[in-house]
């Protein structure tokens, strides 16, 4: 039996009101392949970043040993003199500097701090060699495609003596072909010695290469699976990610649905506007009923968000096609203000960077897609914004000292309550929530359930997107499943479960492959 | 139902504050110089000119601030196109004599189209304004050069000097009884409209102001109001120049406070996502705003040509860096999303106030540029020391 090269002992990490990892144990044999798969928040990422010293010593609890002792990594720096290398999924590199520059970045070949751009080149040259990369050393980055670019990080990570290789879902980008050939890479690695950690989503790729695979579900270890010992299947690894008993988690909710569809997006198309030629979206055809709340489920970067917001003002993707139908009526939603206009309303993912203007007063945040109603030919009455704003802040029961206090000074679950206000004053018939309780406590996202059943109660259409695959589940009256842009599947409340999605998804990643 | 009117009051004392702290700290300087000029400082005949000779930055400031408030941009330009109007002025003015009005009214439509110039790069195209303004800090700078072919325009019909030299007609004697009048009837209608605001929050059942707060604000501003009135009755009365720019501060107060354009440029200041994502159309606002500073850099352009009496290549130089240094002196934020209108009034007289005190103790511009400099540094680093102080509390 061979020793293991790192091992993770009772790891615990807890961010406020959330417990992202919860005793968490977690080894690595030298020399083997070892995926690391879970559904997302599963907690891969934060017990990789534990691991790199993102999260530094005394921040979390337990033990890492790195061959054979206890290491206590303050910052990254630390954990790369380890011999530890995290290849995250936004890939490092400076786009401006060429191959060579960035492969020896803060290690460069020097002497005396003066660059030895000879050395520089040749070691390049031989790092690139290691990885099959066919590229002049001197090539900038910007210059060479996201497959490349990740090989790259792995030579740069080869440049530093790495030991062990953890890639934060490699392929997520690549094309069907580079994504094989970096596969093929991490096998040839091994037989040289290299021991390597592969979180990705794609299990067919994780049955494929790994020796060994650990499953991780709501920040806890569930298994390990052995190749040789256990049966590795990607229906086997499915049910280790989602077998969790659904309690009551979800607020019980008589829905009452109407008949006519009331919201239709037909034949939606869109261009991504960064790779050309690929498609963002592909003919995607929604259709939501009167107080029926839809769920979108699906991977990141199935296009879910991307829908939403190429559907709300045209945001998101080039070359938009496709019509939006109001009660049977087309309407035009290009441009914010039209979306508003037509009662759609759209809450964002991302709470603090686009959902809220953090230095302004709750106050201030919630009148200002509704300015119209606290003012008279455009002259506000701040009186009545005070007074609507104080309603909404008893009604969604935000938590906080009054209207005038400052919205990046709330809690994750109260800003949220903040943006919910906004849209709700606007008074939409069609509300799309995008990750509504992303970051948010147990407590807080019962209360955003209560608020969407309510709003469905009062016949508007709901879109709700999550990752969170039993929060979709739990609370969507229907749910389609996205993948690639495409709609993969329609399921009814009663045919919706973790594994159906999921079959969704991979029967479409297997015809796509 | 939470006692609302005691929410609003915490907030707005220690909003107020802030707001006033740069308030006190002028009146500070001024008390310093009085006493350091041996009592000069404070003369009729000195605040009449203090006001006269900052007008221009006052005005410039105005501008600048809702491109800072808007977006975190700085227009460099304003100096050269304040040249480049007088240039414009003294050509059809002085050289083909046109009628002063006219000339006056087609010099504020070329500020405003310099404005959409600039401003069509900035916010459609997404050219850094930076960038843009640098561009026509030269560009402006150069024409100005290229019309007056080096020569100074002089000299301009009375009724366009009247501009900035002139006053209300006076009734004689030392205490001028119509700017008295004009005192008084500003007390009135402040009061009338403090009142008023009032009696509507009664009737509305709206959170109502701390009874002392509300006392003790309206006696101060009443008591300036009249210290004010007095003084400039003692020289010359009320210079036009004054009324000009009290409409422009009553005017501009109302639009960012109190209009929906106004939050709009707030808004997007504070965070450009969730502003379009709000549905605010930030690319025509920002675009508005850089018009707006045209138009204004347009009336300094008209109101220092007027001061100088004469047209020359070398005006304006600077002025940017004051209208610049005002805004961020009366509390705007470098990243944009807040400050406000008085702050920058009262921030472009704290370096008015630092000028004109050390030219009557005599000191050269040396020592008064090195002061001023300190000045904005300081002012700065309390304001984001207390920022971070509050955001701890």
């Amino acid at each position: 039996m061979t020793e293991n090269i790192l091992e993770m002992r009772n790891i615990t990490k807890e961010f406020p009101g959330v417990r992202a990892l919860d005793r968490v144990n977690f080894s690595v044999k030298k020399g083997s392949v070892h995926a690391l798969v879970g559904e997302n928040g599963a907690g891969k990422s934060t017990l990789m970043n534990v691991l790199g010293g993102v999260y530094p010593y005394g921040t979390y609890s337990g033990d890492i040993v790195w061959e054979g002792k206890v290491c206590q990594f303050k910052n990254i720096k630390d954990s790369e003199k380890a011999g530890i290398a995290i290849i995250h999924q936004e890939l490092a590199l400076i786009p401006y500097l060429s191959i060579a520059e960035n492969l020896f970045i803060g290690n460069e070949r020097a002497k005396n701090g003066i660059v030895d751009w000879d050395l520089t080149y040749n070691e390049a040259k031989k790092l690139l060699l290691r990885v099959g990369l066919k590229e002049d050393p001197n090539t900038l980055v910007k210059d060479i495609n996201v497959g490349k670019q990740q090989l790259v990080e792995i030579a740069k990570a080869l440049g530093k003596n790495a030991k062990l290789l953890v890639l934060d879902e490699p392929t997520a980008a690549l094309t069907e072909r580079d994504s094989r050939h970096l596969l093929e890479l991490l096998k040839e690695l091994q037989k040289a010695g290299m021991t390597s950690i592969l979180i990705s989503h794609k299990l067919n790729e994780v049955a494929a290469v790994a020796d060994t695979i650990t499953i991780l579900r709501d920040g806890k270890t569930i298994e390990t699976l052995v190749d040789g010992r256990d049966e590795i299947t990607e229906d086997r690894i499915i049910k280790g990610m989602v077998g969790r008993e659904m309690t009551e988690r979800f607020p019980k909710r008589e829905a009452n649905i109407g008949k006519e569809v009331a919201f239709e997006i037909r034949d939606w198309s869109a261009d991504n506007p960064l790779i050309e030629g690929k498609k963002l979206l592909d003919h995607v055809n929604i259709k939501v009923h009167k107080g029926e709340i839809v769920g979108l489920a699906g991977l990141m970067g199935a296009g879910r968000t991307e829908l939403a917001m190429s559907v709300f003002g045209g945001l998101c993707g080039k070359n938009i096609t496709g019509k939006v139908f109001k009660d049977g009526v087309e309407i035009d939603t290009g441009t914010v203000q039209k979306a508003i206009a037509n009662k759609i309303a759209y809450v964002t993912e991302d709470r603090k960077t686009a959902g809220l203007i953090l230095m302004d007063d709750i106050r201030t945040n919630i009148t200002l897609s509704s300015l119209g109603k606290v003012s008279s030919r455009s002259v506000l009455d701040p009186d009545r914004e005070t007074q609507l704003a104080e309603e909404y802040r008893e009604k969604l029961n935000i938590k906080s000292r009054s209207v005038f206090q400052k919205a990046g000074s709330l809690s994750g679950g109260n800003q949220q309550k903040v943006v919910l206000s906004k849209w709700i004053l606007t008074e939409p018939d069609v509300l799309i929530l995008d990750e509504p309780t992303r970051g948010i406590d147990v407590g807080a996202k019962y209360e955003i359930y209560t608020i969407i059943n309510q709003l469905a109660s009062e016949g508007k259409c709901v879109i709700m997107i999550s990752s969170e695959l039993p929060e979709v589940l739990g609370i969507s009256d229907r749910v389609y499943v996205l993948n690639e842009g495409r709609v993969v599947g329609e399921l009814t409340k009663e045919e919706a479960k973790a594994e159906t999605v999921m079959q969704c998804i991979m029967a479409n990643k297997r015809l796509g492959a | 139902m939470p006692d609302l009117s005691n929410q609003t009051e915490t907030r707005k004392t220690s909003f107020n504050l802030r707001q006033y702290s740069m308030i006190i700290a002028l009146i500070v300087i001024m008390v310093l110089f009085q006493i350091l000029t041996g009592g000069i400082f404070l003369k009729p005949q000195n605040v009449t000119n203090l006001i006269l000779q900052n007008s221009y930055v006052i005005i410039l400031a105005v501008g600048m601030l809702l491109c800072i408030v808007s977006s975190g941009a700085i227009d460099l330009s304003v100096g050269s196109v304040v040249a480049f109007i007088g240039s414009l002025l003294g050509v059809l003015i002085v050289q083909k004599g046109m009628n002063v009005w006219l000339a006056v009214l087609i010099a504020l439509l070329v500020g405003a189209l310099i404005g959409a110039w600039q401003g069509f790069w900035i916010a459609y195209i997404r050219i850094p304004a930076f960038i843009v303004t640098l561009a026509g800090m030269l560009i402006f700078r150069g024409l100005t050069l290229y019309v007056l072919q080096g020569m100074t325009l002089s000299p301009f019909p009375k009724g366009f000097l009247a501009i900035s030299s002139g006053f209300l007609p006076t009734s004689g004697g030392p205490l001028d009884t119509t700017t008295l009048v004009l005192g008084a009837i500003a007390i009135v209608v402040y009061l009338f409209s403090a009142i008023r605001g009032l009696q509507r929050k009664k009737k509305h059942g709206y959170a109502l102001p701390a009874k002392g707060v509300f006392l003790i604000k309206n006696i101060v501003i009443v008591a300036a109001i009249a210290l004010f009135s007095i003084w400039l009755a003692l020289y010359e009365g009320v210079p036009i120049l004054l009324l000009i720019l009290v409409a422009l501060i009553l005017i501009y107060s109302f639009f960012t406070n109190k209009t929906v354009q106004g939050r709009y440029l707030y808004a997007m200041g504070g965070n450009e996502k969730a502003a379009i994502l709000s549905g605010i159309n930030t690319k025509k606002a920002l675009f508005f705003t850089f018009v707006n500073m045209g138009v204004l850099a347009a009336l300094g352009g008209i109101v220092f040509t007027s001061r100088l009496q004469a047209a020359t290549p070398a005006a304006g130089q600077n002025f940017e860096m004051d209208a610049i240094a005002s805004c961020y002196i009366g509390g705007a934020a470098v990243m944009g999303g807040s400050g406000t209108i008085v702050g920058a009034v009262v921030g472009a007289l704290v370096m008015g106030v630092i000028n004109n005190g050390l030219s009557i103790m005599g000191v050269g511009s040396d020592i008064t540029q090195t002061i001023k400099g300190f000045v904005l540094l300081a002012a700065v680093v309390f304001d984001i020391l207390s920022k971070k102080h509050a955001a701890r509390a």
